[in-house]
Protein backbone atom coordinates (compact mmCIF):
# COMPACT_ATOMS: atom_id res chain seq x y z
CA UNK A 1 0.00 0.00 0.00
CA UNK A 2 2.84 2.35 0.77
CA UNK A 3 3.88 2.42 -2.89
CA UNK A 4 0.36 3.37 -3.93
CA UNK A 5 -0.02 6.22 -1.47
CA UNK A 6 1.01 8.89 -3.95
CA UNK A 7 -1.14 7.61 -6.82
CA UNK A 8 -4.11 9.79 -7.57
CA UNK A 9 -6.38 6.82 -8.28
CA UNK A 10 -6.35 3.74 -6.13
CA UNK A 11 -8.27 0.49 -6.05
CA UNK A 12 -10.00 1.88 -2.98
CA UNK A 13 -11.36 4.77 -5.05
CA UNK A 14 -12.77 2.28 -7.52
CA UNK A 15 -14.46 0.30 -4.75
CA UNK A 16 -15.81 3.55 -3.33
CA UNK A 17 -17.37 4.63 -6.64
CA UNK A 18 -18.66 1.14 -7.40
CA UNK A 19 -20.32 0.88 -3.99
CA UNK A 20 -21.89 4.29 -4.44
CA UNK A 21 -23.22 3.32 -7.88
CA UNK A 22 -24.76 0.09 -6.55
CA UNK A 23 -26.34 1.98 -3.67
CA UNK A 24 -27.72 4.58 -6.09
CA UNK A 25 -29.28 1.96 -8.36
CA UNK A 26 -30.65 0.17 -5.32
CA UNK A 27 -32.19 3.37 -4.00
CA UNK A 28 -33.81 4.13 -7.36
CA UNK A 29 -35.14 0.56 -7.61
CA UNK A 30 -36.63 0.91 -4.13
CA UNK A 31 -38.20 4.31 -4.77
CA UNK A 32 -39.75 3.41 -8.13
CA UNK A 33 -42.49 1.07 -6.76
CA UNK A 34 -43.31 3.73 -4.18
CA UNK A 35 -43.98 6.18 -7.02
CA UNK A 36 -45.45 3.67 -9.46
CA UNK A 37 -48.25 2.80 -7.02
CA UNK A 38 -49.65 6.24 -7.86
CA UNK A 39 -50.26 5.21 -11.49
CA UNK A 40 -53.71 3.97 -12.63
CA UNK A 41 -54.36 0.61 -10.99
CA UNK A 42 -55.62 -2.64 -12.52
CA UNK A 43 -59.25 -1.92 -11.70
CA UNK A 44 -59.06 1.46 -13.42
CA UNK A 45 -57.36 -0.02 -16.49
CA UNK A 46 -59.94 -2.82 -16.64
CA UNK A 47 -62.64 -0.26 -17.48
CA UNK A 48 -60.75 0.89 -20.54
CA UNK A 49 -63.25 -0.37 -23.17
CA UNK A 50 -67.04 0.07 -23.36
CA UNK A 51 -69.83 -0.58 -25.88
CA UNK A 52 -72.61 1.91 -26.39
CA UNK A 53 -75.88 1.73 -28.34
CA UNK A 54 -76.42 5.00 -30.21
CA UNK A 55 -79.78 4.16 -31.81
CA UNK A 56 -81.77 6.01 -29.13
CA UNK A 57 -80.19 9.40 -29.86
CA UNK A 58 -82.33 11.42 -32.30
CA UNK A 59 -80.79 13.86 -34.77
CA UNK A 60 -79.74 17.14 -33.18
CA UNK A 61 -79.34 15.62 -29.72
CA UNK A 62 -76.37 14.44 -27.75
CA UNK A 63 -75.65 12.40 -24.67
CA UNK A 64 -72.73 12.35 -22.27
CA UNK A 65 -71.48 8.91 -21.30
CA UNK A 66 -68.57 7.89 -19.09
CA UNK A 67 -65.47 6.12 -20.38
CA UNK A 68 -62.47 5.49 -18.11
CA UNK A 69 -64.00 8.01 -15.71
CA UNK A 70 -64.01 10.64 -18.42
CA UNK A 71 -67.18 12.17 -19.82
CA UNK A 72 -67.63 11.51 -23.55
CA UNK A 73 -69.97 13.45 -25.84
CA UNK A 74 -71.88 11.40 -28.39
CA UNK A 75 -73.59 13.86 -30.72
CA UNK A 76 -75.97 13.05 -33.53
CA UNK A 77 -75.28 16.02 -35.79
CA UNK A 78 -77.78 17.70 -38.10
CA UNK A 79 -76.96 18.10 -41.78
CA UNK A 80 -76.58 21.85 -41.20
CA UNK A 81 -73.90 21.27 -38.58
CA UNK A 82 -72.02 18.88 -40.83
CA UNK A 83 -72.16 21.31 -43.74
CA UNK A 84 -71.01 24.15 -41.52
CA UNK A 85 -68.06 22.13 -40.24
CA UNK A 86 -67.05 21.09 -43.76
CA UNK A 87 -67.22 24.65 -45.05
CA UNK A 88 -64.56 25.95 -42.64
CA UNK A 89 -61.23 26.61 -44.40
CA UNK A 90 -58.34 24.88 -42.59
CA UNK A 91 -56.43 28.15 -42.46
CA UNK A 92 -58.98 29.45 -39.95
CA UNK A 93 -58.19 26.70 -37.48
CA UNK A 94 -55.81 26.85 -34.54
CA UNK A 95 -55.42 23.05 -34.62
CA UNK A 96 -56.17 22.21 -38.26
CA UNK A 97 -58.20 19.04 -38.81
CA UNK A 98 -60.81 18.37 -41.48
CA UNK A 99 -64.31 17.25 -40.57
CA UNK A 100 -63.48 13.88 -42.18
CA UNK A 101 -60.60 13.41 -39.75
CA UNK A 102 -62.96 14.09 -36.85
CA UNK A 103 -65.52 11.42 -37.81
CA UNK A 104 -65.67 7.89 -39.23
CA UNK A 105 -66.44 7.42 -42.92
CA UNK A 106 -70.09 6.59 -43.49
CA UNK A 107 -70.98 7.84 -40.02
CA UNK A 108 -70.40 11.58 -40.49
CA UNK A 109 -73.45 12.40 -38.42
CA UNK A 110 -71.83 10.95 -35.30
CA UNK A 111 -69.32 13.04 -33.42
CA UNK A 112 -67.74 11.21 -30.49
CA UNK A 113 -65.28 13.17 -28.37
CA UNK A 114 -63.88 13.29 -24.86
CA UNK A 115 -65.89 16.03 -23.18
CA UNK A 116 -63.03 17.70 -21.34
CA UNK A 117 -61.89 21.08 -22.61
CA UNK A 118 -58.29 20.78 -23.76
CA UNK A 119 -57.39 23.84 -21.70
CA UNK A 120 -57.87 22.70 -18.12
CA UNK A 121 -60.45 19.94 -18.38
CA UNK A 122 -63.84 21.51 -17.67
CA UNK A 123 -66.87 20.10 -19.51
CA UNK A 124 -67.98 22.55 -22.22
CA UNK A 125 -71.65 23.40 -22.65
CA UNK A 126 -73.25 22.03 -25.84
CA UNK A 127 -75.05 23.98 -28.58
CA UNK A 128 -73.52 27.26 -27.53
CA UNK A 129 -70.55 29.50 -28.19
CA UNK A 130 -69.82 31.61 -31.27
CA UNK A 131 -69.39 28.64 -33.63
CA UNK A 132 -72.55 26.55 -33.07
CA UNK A 133 -70.63 23.96 -31.14
CA UNK A 134 -69.46 24.00 -27.54
CA UNK A 135 -68.50 26.72 -25.12
CA UNK A 136 -66.36 26.14 -22.04
CA UNK A 137 -67.60 28.31 -19.15
CA UNK A 138 -64.35 28.08 -17.19
CA UNK A 139 -62.03 30.16 -19.35
CA UNK A 140 -64.07 30.95 -22.43
CA UNK A 141 -62.95 28.50 -25.14
CA UNK A 142 -65.26 28.15 -28.17
CA UNK A 143 -65.46 24.92 -30.20
CA UNK A 144 -67.24 24.51 -33.54
CA UNK A 145 -69.71 21.87 -34.70
CA UNK A 146 -66.84 19.42 -35.29
CA UNK A 147 -65.44 20.05 -31.77
CA UNK A 148 -62.49 22.05 -33.11
CA UNK A 149 -61.03 24.89 -31.08
CA UNK A 150 -61.86 28.24 -32.66
CA UNK A 151 -61.37 30.87 -29.97
CA UNK A 152 -60.05 31.08 -26.39
CA UNK A 153 -57.13 29.67 -24.39
CA UNK A 154 -57.54 25.96 -25.24
CA UNK A 155 -54.68 24.79 -27.46
CA UNK A 156 -56.23 21.72 -29.14
CA UNK A 157 -59.47 20.38 -30.59
CA UNK A 158 -61.61 18.25 -28.28
CA UNK A 159 -59.83 14.89 -28.11
CA UNK A 160 -61.27 11.93 -30.00
CA UNK A 161 -61.18 8.67 -28.06
CA UNK A 162 -60.20 5.53 -29.97
CA UNK A 163 -63.51 4.04 -31.13
CA UNK A 164 -65.10 1.99 -33.92
CA UNK A 165 -68.57 1.18 -35.18
CA UNK A 166 -69.32 -2.50 -34.52
CA UNK A 167 -72.59 -2.03 -36.42
CA UNK A 168 -74.66 0.98 -37.48
CA UNK A 169 -76.01 1.36 -33.96
CA UNK A 170 -73.29 -0.07 -31.74
CA UNK A 171 -70.06 1.76 -30.95
CA UNK A 172 -67.08 0.43 -29.06
CA UNK A 173 -65.05 3.10 -27.30
CA UNK A 174 -61.54 2.22 -26.16
CA UNK B 1 -27.27 33.68 19.66
CA UNK B 2 -26.39 31.35 22.50
CA UNK B 3 -24.11 33.96 24.06
CA UNK B 4 -27.21 35.62 25.51
CA UNK B 5 -27.93 32.71 27.83
CA UNK B 6 -28.33 33.76 31.42
CA UNK B 7 -29.62 30.38 32.47
CA UNK B 8 -28.32 28.77 35.60
CA UNK B 9 -30.07 25.56 36.64
CA UNK B 10 -32.20 26.26 39.70
CA UNK B 11 -31.91 22.89 41.38
CA UNK B 12 -30.23 19.50 41.19
CA UNK B 13 -32.85 18.04 38.83
CA UNK B 14 -32.51 20.93 36.38
CA UNK B 15 -28.74 20.63 36.62
CA UNK B 16 -28.95 16.90 35.91
CA UNK B 17 -31.24 17.54 32.92
CA UNK B 18 -29.13 20.43 31.64
CA UNK B 19 -26.08 18.18 31.41
CA UNK B 20 -28.00 15.64 29.35
CA UNK B 21 -30.64 17.50 27.31
CA UNK B 22 -30.38 21.27 27.76
CA UNK B 23 -33.97 21.83 26.72
CA UNK B 24 -34.76 24.32 29.48
CA UNK B 25 -31.66 26.32 28.58
CA UNK B 26 -32.67 26.23 24.92
CA UNK B 27 -36.21 27.37 25.65
CA UNK B 28 -35.03 30.15 27.89
CA UNK B 29 -32.58 31.39 25.27
CA UNK B 30 -34.97 31.25 22.33
CA UNK B 31 -38.43 31.73 23.78
CA UNK B 32 -37.74 34.06 26.70
CA UNK B 33 -34.42 35.89 26.74
CA UNK B 34 -34.01 36.24 22.98
CA UNK B 35 -32.94 39.86 22.33
CA UNK B 36 -35.58 41.46 20.12
CA UNK B 37 -35.44 44.97 18.64
CA UNK B 38 -37.48 47.24 20.86
CA UNK B 39 -39.20 49.09 18.02
CA UNK B 40 -41.20 46.21 16.47
CA UNK B 41 -44.72 47.28 15.51
CA UNK B 42 -47.91 45.20 15.28
CA UNK B 43 -47.06 44.03 11.75
CA UNK B 44 -44.43 41.90 13.49
CA UNK B 45 -47.04 39.97 15.49
CA UNK B 46 -48.14 38.04 12.41
CA UNK B 47 -45.34 35.49 12.81
CA UNK B 48 -46.86 34.37 16.09
CA UNK B 49 -50.38 34.64 14.65
CA UNK B 50 -49.32 32.29 11.84
CA UNK B 51 -48.00 29.73 14.31
CA UNK B 52 -51.37 29.93 16.04
CA UNK B 53 -53.14 29.40 12.68
CA UNK B 54 -51.04 26.31 11.95
CA UNK B 55 -51.83 24.87 15.37
CA UNK B 56 -55.57 25.53 14.91
CA UNK B 57 -55.52 23.83 11.49
CA UNK B 58 -53.65 20.79 12.78
CA UNK B 59 -55.81 20.36 15.88
CA UNK B 60 -59.15 20.80 14.09
CA UNK B 61 -57.88 18.79 11.12
CA UNK B 62 -56.83 15.77 13.18
CA UNK B 63 -60.30 15.82 14.78
CA UNK B 64 -62.07 16.08 11.41
CA UNK B 65 -60.05 13.12 10.13
CA UNK B 66 -61.60 11.02 12.91
CA UNK B 67 -65.03 11.46 11.28
CA UNK B 68 -64.27 11.97 7.59
CA UNK B 69 -64.40 9.16 4.99
CA UNK B 70 -62.09 9.57 1.98
CA UNK B 71 -64.18 7.69 -0.55
CA UNK B 72 -66.01 9.21 -3.53
CA UNK B 73 -69.32 7.68 -2.51
CA UNK B 74 -69.10 8.77 1.13
CA UNK B 75 -66.86 11.84 1.37
CA UNK B 76 -69.56 14.42 0.64
CA UNK B 77 -72.00 12.84 3.10
CA UNK B 78 -69.35 12.42 5.77
CA UNK B 79 -68.64 16.16 5.75
CA UNK B 80 -72.38 16.82 6.13
CA UNK B 81 -72.38 14.21 8.89
CA UNK B 82 -69.62 16.17 10.65
CA UNK B 83 -71.58 19.40 10.29
CA UNK B 84 -74.92 17.99 11.45
CA UNK B 85 -74.37 14.98 13.70
CA UNK B 86 -70.98 15.16 15.41
CA UNK B 87 -71.03 16.89 18.79
CA UNK B 88 -69.72 20.38 18.10
CA UNK B 89 -68.76 19.23 14.61
CA UNK B 90 -70.37 22.25 13.00
CA UNK B 91 -67.95 24.57 14.78
CA UNK B 92 -64.89 22.37 14.39
CA UNK B 93 -65.50 22.08 10.66
CA UNK B 94 -66.15 25.79 10.23
CA UNK B 95 -63.05 26.73 12.23
CA UNK B 96 -61.01 24.49 9.94
CA UNK B 97 -62.54 25.85 6.72
CA UNK B 98 -62.49 29.49 7.85
CA UNK B 99 -59.06 28.84 9.37
CA UNK B 100 -57.63 28.22 5.91
CA UNK B 101 -58.78 31.68 4.78
CA UNK B 102 -57.51 33.34 7.95
CA UNK B 103 -54.19 31.53 7.58
CA UNK B 104 -53.78 32.98 4.09
CA UNK B 105 -54.93 36.45 5.19
CA UNK B 106 -52.22 36.38 7.86
CA UNK B 107 -49.55 35.00 5.54
CA UNK B 108 -50.22 37.69 2.92
CA UNK B 109 -49.87 40.41 5.58
CA UNK B 110 -46.69 38.71 6.82
CA UNK B 111 -45.24 38.55 3.28
CA UNK B 112 -46.16 42.14 2.42
CA UNK B 113 -44.70 43.32 5.73
CA UNK B 114 -41.45 41.58 4.78
CA UNK B 115 -41.56 43.22 1.35
CA UNK B 116 -42.06 46.73 2.72
CA UNK B 117 -39.43 46.54 5.44
CA UNK B 118 -36.91 44.67 3.29
CA UNK B 119 -36.84 41.68 5.62
CA UNK B 120 -35.56 39.49 2.77
CA UNK B 121 -32.26 41.37 2.45
CA UNK B 122 -28.88 40.13 3.63
CA UNK B 123 -28.35 38.36 5.94
CA UNK B 124 -31.95 37.06 5.90
CA UNK B 125 -32.16 35.53 2.38
CA UNK B 126 -32.49 31.94 3.62
CA UNK B 127 -35.12 33.06 6.11
CA UNK B 128 -37.10 34.56 3.21
CA UNK B 129 -36.64 31.53 0.94
CA UNK B 130 -37.88 29.20 3.66
CA UNK B 131 -40.89 31.49 4.03
CA UNK B 132 -41.69 31.26 0.31
CA UNK B 133 -41.35 27.49 0.57
CA UNK B 134 -43.86 27.46 3.44
CA UNK B 135 -46.20 29.60 1.32
CA UNK B 136 -45.94 27.10 -1.54
CA UNK B 137 -46.64 24.16 0.77
CA UNK B 138 -49.59 26.05 2.25
CA UNK B 139 -51.04 26.45 -1.23
CA UNK B 140 -50.65 22.74 -1.96
CA UNK B 141 -52.17 21.80 1.39
CA UNK B 142 -55.10 24.20 1.05
CA UNK B 143 -55.82 22.99 -2.46
CA UNK B 144 -55.88 19.33 -1.45
CA UNK B 145 -57.98 20.11 1.60
CA UNK B 146 -60.49 21.91 -0.60
CA UNK B 147 -60.92 18.75 -2.67
CA UNK B 148 -61.85 16.56 0.32
CA UNK B 149 -65.53 17.62 0.77
CA UNK B 150 -66.03 16.30 -2.80
CA UNK B 151 -68.48 18.96 -3.87
CA UNK B 152 -68.69 20.39 -7.38
CA UNK B 153 -66.01 23.02 -6.71
CA UNK B 154 -63.81 20.38 -5.05
CA UNK B 155 -63.91 17.99 -7.98
CA UNK B 156 -63.51 20.65 -10.64
CA UNK B 157 -60.71 22.38 -8.75
CA UNK B 158 -58.95 19.02 -8.67
CA UNK B 159 -59.56 18.56 -12.40
CA UNK B 160 -58.42 22.03 -13.41
CA UNK B 161 -55.37 22.21 -11.16
CA UNK B 162 -54.06 18.72 -11.98
CA UNK B 163 -54.58 19.57 -15.64
CA UNK B 164 -52.03 22.34 -15.25
CA UNK B 165 -49.35 19.64 -15.15
CA UNK B 166 -50.57 18.25 -18.50
CA UNK B 167 -49.24 21.42 -20.12
CA UNK B 168 -45.66 20.22 -19.56
CA UNK B 169 -44.31 18.95 -22.90
CA UNK B 170 -43.72 15.20 -23.38
CA UNK B 171 -44.14 14.03 -19.77
CA UNK B 172 -47.35 16.02 -19.20
CA UNK B 173 -49.93 13.30 -19.81
CA UNK B 174 -48.19 10.40 -18.04
CA UNK B 175 -47.57 12.79 -15.14
CA UNK B 176 -51.26 13.75 -15.09
CA UNK B 177 -52.31 10.09 -14.87
CA UNK B 178 -49.71 9.50 -12.17
CA UNK B 179 -51.04 12.41 -10.09
CA UNK B 180 -54.68 11.39 -10.49
CA UNK B 181 -54.17 7.65 -10.31
CA UNK B 182 -56.52 7.28 -13.25
CA UNK B 183 -57.64 8.89 -16.46
CA UNK B 184 -59.78 11.34 -14.56
CA UNK B 185 -60.15 12.70 -11.04
CA UNK B 186 -61.66 9.85 -9.04
CA UNK B 187 -61.41 7.76 -5.92
CA UNK B 188 -57.62 7.21 -6.12
CA UNK B 189 -57.21 10.99 -6.42
CA UNK B 190 -59.36 11.66 -3.38
CA UNK B 191 -57.53 9.06 -1.32
CA UNK B 192 -54.04 10.34 -2.05
CA UNK B 193 -55.10 13.95 -1.53
CA UNK B 194 -56.42 13.01 1.90
CA UNK B 195 -53.16 11.26 2.76
CA UNK B 196 -51.05 14.20 1.59
CA UNK B 197 -53.34 16.78 3.16
CA UNK B 198 -52.65 15.07 6.48
CA UNK B 199 -48.91 14.88 5.85
CA UNK B 200 -48.07 18.35 4.53
CA UNK B 201 -48.98 20.40 7.64
CA UNK B 202 -46.31 18.51 9.56
CA UNK B 203 -43.77 19.21 6.82
CA UNK B 204 -44.82 22.86 7.09
CA UNK B 205 -44.30 22.70 10.86
CA UNK B 206 -40.79 21.31 10.29
CA UNK B 207 -39.95 24.11 7.86
CA UNK B 208 -41.38 26.64 10.31
CA UNK B 209 -38.77 25.37 12.78
CA UNK B 210 -36.05 26.03 10.19
CA UNK B 211 -37.65 29.43 9.44
CA UNK B 212 -37.42 30.40 13.13
CA UNK B 213 -33.91 28.98 13.35
CA UNK B 214 -32.89 31.13 10.37
CA UNK B 215 -34.58 34.07 12.12
CA UNK B 216 -32.67 33.52 15.35
CA UNK B 217 -29.25 33.61 13.69
CA UNK B 218 -29.31 37.29 12.56
CA UNK B 219 -32.25 38.20 14.82
CA UNK B 220 -35.34 40.17 13.83
CA UNK B 221 -35.37 42.87 11.22
CA UNK B 222 -37.23 45.97 12.46
CA UNK B 223 -39.21 48.95 11.14
CA UNK B 224 -36.15 51.19 10.62
CA UNK B 225 -34.13 48.32 9.18
CA UNK B 226 -30.82 49.16 10.87
CA UNK B 227 -28.94 46.37 12.63
CA UNK B 228 -28.87 45.95 16.38
CA UNK B 229 -25.65 47.67 17.51
CA UNK B 230 -25.95 47.61 21.26
CA UNK B 231 -27.99 44.72 22.64
CA UNK B 232 -28.64 46.56 25.89
CA UNK B 233 -29.98 49.75 24.35
CA UNK B 234 -31.56 48.42 21.13
CA UNK B 235 -33.30 45.27 22.28
CA UNK B 236 -35.70 43.85 24.84
CA UNK B 237 -36.04 40.23 25.92
CA UNK B 238 -38.70 38.39 23.92
CA UNK B 239 -40.51 37.49 27.13
CA UNK B 240 -42.49 39.26 28.50
CA UNK B 241 -42.35 42.17 26.04
CA UNK B 242 -43.11 40.37 22.80
CA UNK B 243 -44.92 37.35 24.19
CA UNK B 244 -47.48 39.83 25.51
CA UNK B 245 -47.56 41.92 22.33
CA UNK B 246 -47.95 38.77 20.21
CA UNK B 247 -50.66 37.44 22.50
CA UNK B 248 -52.57 40.70 22.16
CA UNK B 249 -52.18 40.55 18.37
CA UNK B 250 -53.53 36.99 18.40
CA UNK B 251 -56.58 38.07 20.40
CA UNK B 252 -57.32 40.87 17.93
CA UNK B 253 -56.86 38.45 15.03
CA UNK B 254 -59.25 35.95 16.60
CA UNK B 255 -62.09 38.50 16.55
CA UNK B 256 -62.72 38.43 12.77
CA UNK B 257 -61.76 34.74 12.79
CA UNK B 258 -64.50 33.94 15.31
CA UNK B 259 -66.96 36.20 13.52
CA UNK B 260 -66.54 34.25 10.30
CA UNK B 261 -66.58 30.86 12.02
CA UNK B 262 -69.65 31.56 14.15
CA UNK B 263 -71.75 33.86 11.96
CA UNK B 264 -70.70 33.36 8.33
CA UNK B 265 -68.83 30.06 7.96
CA UNK B 266 -69.75 29.75 4.27
CA UNK B 267 -69.39 33.34 3.15
CA UNK B 268 -65.86 32.73 1.84
CA UNK B 269 -66.85 29.56 0.00
CA UNK B 270 -69.04 28.78 -2.99
CA UNK B 271 -72.64 27.46 -2.91
CA UNK B 272 -71.77 25.03 -5.72
CA UNK B 273 -69.65 23.07 -3.29
CA UNK B 274 -72.83 21.91 -1.59
CA UNK B 275 -73.66 19.91 -4.71
CA UNK B 276 -71.86 16.57 -4.84
CA UNK B 277 -69.17 16.28 -7.51
CA UNK B 278 -70.50 15.36 -10.96
CA UNK B 279 -67.87 14.55 -13.58
CA UNK B 280 -70.34 15.29 -16.39
CA UNK B 281 -71.24 18.88 -15.52
CA UNK B 282 -68.92 21.80 -14.75
CA UNK B 283 -70.40 24.67 -12.70
CA UNK B 284 -70.98 27.76 -14.83
CA UNK B 285 -68.68 29.98 -12.77
CA UNK B 286 -65.65 28.15 -11.58
CA UNK B 287 -63.31 30.25 -9.48
CA UNK B 288 -60.78 29.19 -6.86
CA UNK B 289 -60.84 30.31 -3.23
CA UNK B 290 -60.06 34.00 -2.82
CA UNK B 291 -56.46 33.40 -1.72
CA UNK B 292 -55.56 31.86 -5.08
CA UNK B 293 -57.25 34.50 -7.23
CA UNK B 294 -54.21 36.70 -8.05
CA UNK B 295 -52.28 33.72 -9.36
CA UNK B 296 -55.37 32.34 -11.10
CA UNK B 297 -55.77 35.69 -12.89
CA UNK B 298 -52.18 35.37 -14.12
CA UNK B 299 -52.84 31.80 -15.32
CA UNK B 300 -55.86 32.96 -17.31
CA UNK B 301 -54.26 36.13 -18.66
CA UNK B 302 -52.06 34.19 -21.09
CA UNK B 303 -54.62 33.24 -23.75
CA UNK B 304 -52.28 33.70 -26.71
CA UNK B 305 -49.38 31.66 -28.08
CA UNK B 306 -45.86 32.97 -27.41
CA UNK B 307 -43.65 31.84 -30.30
CA UNK B 308 -43.63 28.03 -30.11
CA UNK B 309 -45.16 27.98 -26.61
CA UNK B 310 -48.91 27.43 -26.76
CA UNK B 311 -51.31 29.45 -24.63
CA UNK B 312 -51.85 26.66 -22.10
CA UNK B 313 -48.17 26.10 -21.37
CA UNK B 314 -47.61 29.87 -21.44
CA UNK B 315 -50.23 30.40 -18.77
CA UNK B 316 -48.67 27.71 -16.63
CA UNK B 317 -45.19 29.19 -17.03
CA UNK B 318 -46.37 32.64 -15.93
CA UNK B 319 -48.46 31.13 -13.12
CA UNK B 320 -45.47 29.19 -11.79
CA UNK B 321 -43.13 32.09 -12.44
CA UNK B 322 -45.27 34.49 -10.41
CA UNK B 323 -44.57 32.44 -7.29
CA UNK B 324 -41.05 31.24 -8.10
CA UNK B 325 -39.92 34.83 -8.71
CA UNK B 326 -40.38 35.44 -4.97
CA UNK B 327 -37.43 33.13 -4.30
CA UNK B 328 -35.19 35.57 -6.16
CA UNK B 329 -36.49 38.74 -4.52
CA UNK B 330 -33.42 39.14 -2.24
CA UNK B 331 -31.25 39.52 -5.34
CA UNK B 332 -33.69 41.44 -7.54
CA UNK B 333 -33.93 44.29 -5.04
CA UNK B 334 -30.56 45.99 -5.40
CA UNK B 335 -31.03 48.64 -2.71
CA UNK B 336 -28.94 48.28 0.42
CA UNK B 337 -31.54 50.11 2.52
CA UNK B 338 -33.99 47.69 4.09
CA UNK B 339 -36.91 49.72 5.38
CA UNK B 340 -39.32 51.29 2.87
CA UNK B 341 -39.66 54.20 5.32
CA UNK B 342 -36.31 55.52 4.10
CA UNK B 343 -36.85 54.86 0.40
CA UNK B 344 -38.94 57.72 -1.05
CA UNK B 345 -39.40 56.15 -4.51
CA UNK B 346 -39.71 52.52 -3.45
CA UNK B 347 -42.55 53.48 -1.13
CA UNK B 348 -44.74 54.55 -4.07
CA UNK B 349 -43.90 51.54 -6.16
CA UNK B 350 -44.53 49.26 -3.18
CA UNK B 351 -48.09 50.55 -2.79
CA UNK B 352 -48.62 50.41 -6.53
CA UNK B 353 -47.60 46.74 -6.36
CA UNK B 354 -50.07 46.16 -3.51
CA UNK B 355 -52.87 47.83 -5.52
CA UNK B 356 -51.91 45.78 -8.56
CA UNK B 357 -52.02 42.58 -6.47
CA UNK B 358 -55.48 43.45 -5.14
CA UNK B 359 -56.58 44.21 -8.71
CA UNK B 360 -55.37 40.76 -9.79
CA UNK B 361 -57.42 39.27 -6.95
CA UNK B 362 -60.49 41.06 -8.28
CA UNK B 363 -59.78 40.06 -11.87
CA UNK B 364 -59.26 36.42 -10.92
CA UNK B 365 -62.89 36.29 -9.83
CA UNK B 366 -64.24 38.31 -12.77
CA UNK B 367 -65.53 36.50 -15.87
CA UNK B 368 -62.91 35.99 -18.60
CA UNK B 369 -64.40 38.42 -21.09
CA UNK B 370 -64.29 42.01 -22.35
CA UNK B 371 -62.34 44.61 -20.40
CA UNK B 372 -61.39 42.13 -17.66
CA UNK B 373 -59.21 40.15 -20.07
CA UNK B 374 -57.29 43.28 -21.07
CA UNK B 375 -56.89 44.46 -17.48
CA UNK B 376 -55.69 41.03 -16.37
CA UNK B 377 -52.97 41.17 -19.01
CA UNK B 378 -51.86 44.64 -17.92
CA UNK B 379 -51.80 43.68 -14.23
CA UNK B 380 -49.93 40.45 -14.99
CA UNK B 381 -47.33 42.40 -16.95
CA UNK B 382 -46.96 44.92 -14.12
CA UNK B 383 -46.55 42.13 -11.54
CA UNK B 384 -43.46 40.91 -13.36
CA UNK B 385 -42.20 44.38 -14.26
CA UNK B 386 -42.18 45.26 -10.56
CA UNK B 387 -39.78 42.42 -9.79
CA UNK B 388 -37.71 42.35 -12.97
CA UNK B 389 -37.40 46.04 -13.87
CA UNK B 390 -38.52 48.39 -11.11
CA UNK B 391 -36.80 46.79 -8.11
CA UNK B 392 -33.40 46.30 -9.81
CA UNK B 393 -33.49 49.87 -11.17
CA UNK B 394 -34.70 51.62 -8.01
CA UNK B 395 -31.66 50.52 -6.05
CA UNK B 396 -29.48 52.34 -8.58
CA UNK B 397 -31.39 55.58 -9.15
CA UNK B 398 -32.98 56.22 -5.77
CA UNK B 399 -31.41 58.39 -3.06
CA UNK B 400 -32.51 57.00 0.29
CA UNK B 401 -33.24 59.27 3.21
CA UNK B 402 -30.62 59.30 6.01
CA UNK B 403 -30.92 56.32 8.33
CA UNK B 404 -30.92 56.67 12.12
CA UNK B 405 -27.59 55.59 13.58
CA UNK B 406 -29.28 53.05 15.85
CA UNK B 407 -32.62 51.52 16.77
CA UNK B 408 -32.38 53.24 20.14
CA UNK B 409 -31.94 56.65 18.50
CA UNK B 410 -34.94 56.09 16.23
CA UNK B 411 -37.09 55.35 19.28
CA UNK B 412 -35.77 57.86 21.82
CA UNK B 413 -34.31 60.60 19.64
CA UNK B 414 -30.67 61.78 19.79
CA UNK B 415 -30.84 62.97 23.42
CA UNK B 416 -28.26 60.50 24.63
Amino acid sequence: MATQAHHSTTRRDFIFVATGAVAGVGAAATVWPLINQLNPDASTLALASIEFDISAIPEGQSVTIMWRGLPVFVRHRTQAEIDEAKAVPLADLKDPETDEQRTKEGHEQWLIMIANCTHLGCVPVGESGDFDGWFCPCHGSHYDSAGRIRKGPAPKNLVLPPYEFLSDTLVQIG
Amino acid sequence: MSEHSTYTPGNAVEKWLDDRLPIIRFSKEHLMDFPTPKNLNYWWTFGAILVMCLVIQIVTGVILAMHYTPHVSMAFDSVEHIRRDINGGRMIQSFHAVGASMFFAAVYIHIFRGMYFGSYKAPREILWILGVLIFLLMMATAFMGYVLPWGQMSGWAATVITNIFAAIPVIGNPLLELLRGGFSVGNPTLNRFFSLHYLLPFIIAAIVVLHIWALHVPGNNNPVGVDVKDTKRDTLPFHPYYTMKDAFGMVLFLIPFAWFAFFAPDILGHPDNYIEFNAQVTPAHIVPEWYFLPFYAILRAIDFNILFIDSKLGGVIFFGGSILILFFLPWLDTSKVRSGNFRPMFKWFYWLFVVNFVALTYLGAAPAEGIYVVLAKICTAYYFIHFLVILPLLGRIETPRPLPTSISESVLGKAH
